[in-house]
């Protein structure tokens, strides 16, 4: 891997995260993450449609003038979804039905619109497909994890209901991790998501800090700005 | 840009609007494509999870025709709080009606409308009921969801004559039905609607059984 491309991966999986750093997409995803399997489905719905729409719009950023840009991505966009709509509707019927309900949800989430603009539109399409990939992936991550944390505080249970998403072979998958739980309706609530949300953003600038702090007593700055003291005049 | 001429800001408007243009007739270029490719399975996909739906409510020794094949024009469906045209659907076997499947709505959920399907039999006894649509609180009020929960098949064999008006209620309000913990209106809400489609199978009972005939 290149460095342009390791740095793709880790952008979009931690460094610029799309829902803990540029807090994008974030209608979709506190409407969803009540439990995990909602969030797998939304993740993985969002996940296809962010791959396409960098690929076309990256093949055809030499084609589209700066100004209308944006209206042309958010129809490419549209259009990509709605695709993808007829498609799942027309093979695989079963699939629309539990995964449905997030598609309309996808085309709220500005995160597509922001990698197509941000990144997309400047690049070539190997390149536009990693980041599409890893933003993706680091999307559905948060949301998994979301997900779980609202799942277990709400429910006491986790992966409830796999099976919607993934089959007979998911059926025996949920956890009773508390039993006889009389849940915890603030969790599943949309509140709920919004603490959660803040929790998991608090923990991972804490991460940063922490590193940042760890790595500067190790490697202190040499000669950290500048020595020079202002003797003459007012500082305005 | 304030140098550029008159001629040059129109030579842009133009190819901004040609090109934008463009870009939406092969938007719609493409979806009218796939819309057309696929219309055919998703009403063939529409129609088949129709009848799922449809025979999860109805065991199958109450037909031996499909259950698409008899619609009822429902009528005085005021209680069921259907929108127009209200459909129902007669269970027929070797010509005659065994059965009739209701689509029930509950107004007082949790959130917005619960849809339901209640297959009762000519003797009024519950053969199933099968939640379609809620958007009840996932955790506590989706256990009507037979996907979640058996919760909704204590519905069967129910009929006016075996469970008094008093019972037709969850347990807290002194009724026959098990309520959710954290949850009391949900399932208060589908006991109501599936008493509502009871009520409707015996007071339209004339009207079910002959209509569906005419089929």
């Amino acid at each position: 891997m290149s460095t342009e491309q390791t740095k793709l991966v880790m952008d979009g999986l931690w460094n610029n995260n799309p829902a803990l750093v540029q807090l994008l997409g974030l209608c979709p995803l506190l409407a969803v993450t009540g439990s995990v399997v909602n969030a797998l489905g939304l993740g993985f719905a969002t996940l296809l449609v962010l791959v396409g729409s960098n690929l076309l719009v990256s093949l055809i950023r030499n084609r589209v003038a700066d100004d209308i840009r944006l209206p042309v991505f958010v129809m490419i966009i549209a259009a990509l979804v709605t695709i993808a709509e007829l498609t799942m509707q027309a093979l695989t019927y079963e699939l629309y039905q539990i995964l449905g309900i997030f598609i309309p949800l996808i085309v709220t989430n500005c995160a597509i619109l922001g990698r197509a603009d941000a990144y997309a539109r400047k690049n070539p399409p190997h390149l536009a497909v990693l980041d599409g990939l890893s933003m993706g992936l680091g999307f559905a991550i948060v949301l998994v994890l979301l997900g779980a944390m609202r799942e277990l505080l709400g429910q006491g249970t986790l992966f409830a209901d796999m099976h919607l998403l993934l089959g007979p072979m998911a059926q025996n998958w949920t956890l009773v991790i508390i039993h006889d739980y009389r849940g915890f309706l603030f969790a599943v609530l949309p509140p709920g998501a919004f603490v959660g949300m803040g929790l998991i953003i608090a923990a991972k600038n804490t991460f940063d800090y922490y590193q940042k702090t760890q790595q500067l007593k190790a490697h202190p700055l040499a000669e950290a700005g500048s020595k020079r003291v202002r003797v003459t005049g007012t500082i305005a | 840009m304030s140098l550029k001429t008159p001629t040059s800001l129109m030579a842009s408007i133009r190819a901004g609007a040609t090109s934008l243009g463009l870009f939406a007739v092969l938007a719609a270029a493409a979806i009218s494509l796939t819309y057309i490719a696929g219309s055919e399975s998703i009403a063939a996909n529409k129609a088949a999870a129709k009848a799922r739906a449809l025979s999860a409510v109805m065991p199958p020794h109450f037909y031996d025709q499909s259950l698409l094949s008899a619609p009822l024009k429902l009528v005085d469906y005021a209680q069921l709080n259907l929108s127009p045209p209200a459909v129902g659907y007669a269970a027929v076997k070797s010509g005659s009606t065994q059965a009739i499947i209701l689509p029930v709505i509950a107004k007082d959920g949790y959130s917005g409308d619960i849809a339901l399907l209640v297959g009762i039999d000519q003797y009024g006894f519950i053969q199933g009921v099968r939640t379609i649509e809620h958007k009840e609180t996932p955790g506590l009020g989706d256990k009507i969801d037979r996907k979640k929960s058996t919760w909704i098949d204590s519905f069967n064999g129910r009929s006016l004559a075996n469970t008094p008006l008093s019972d037709w209620a969850v347990t807290k309000d002194g009724g026959v039905f098990d309520g959710f913990t954290g949850a009391t209106i949900t399932p208060r809400a589908v006991v109501n609607a599936v008493h509502q489609g009871l009520l409707y199978h015996q007071r339209q009972y004339s009207a079910l059984y002959t209509t569906a005939e005419d089929y």
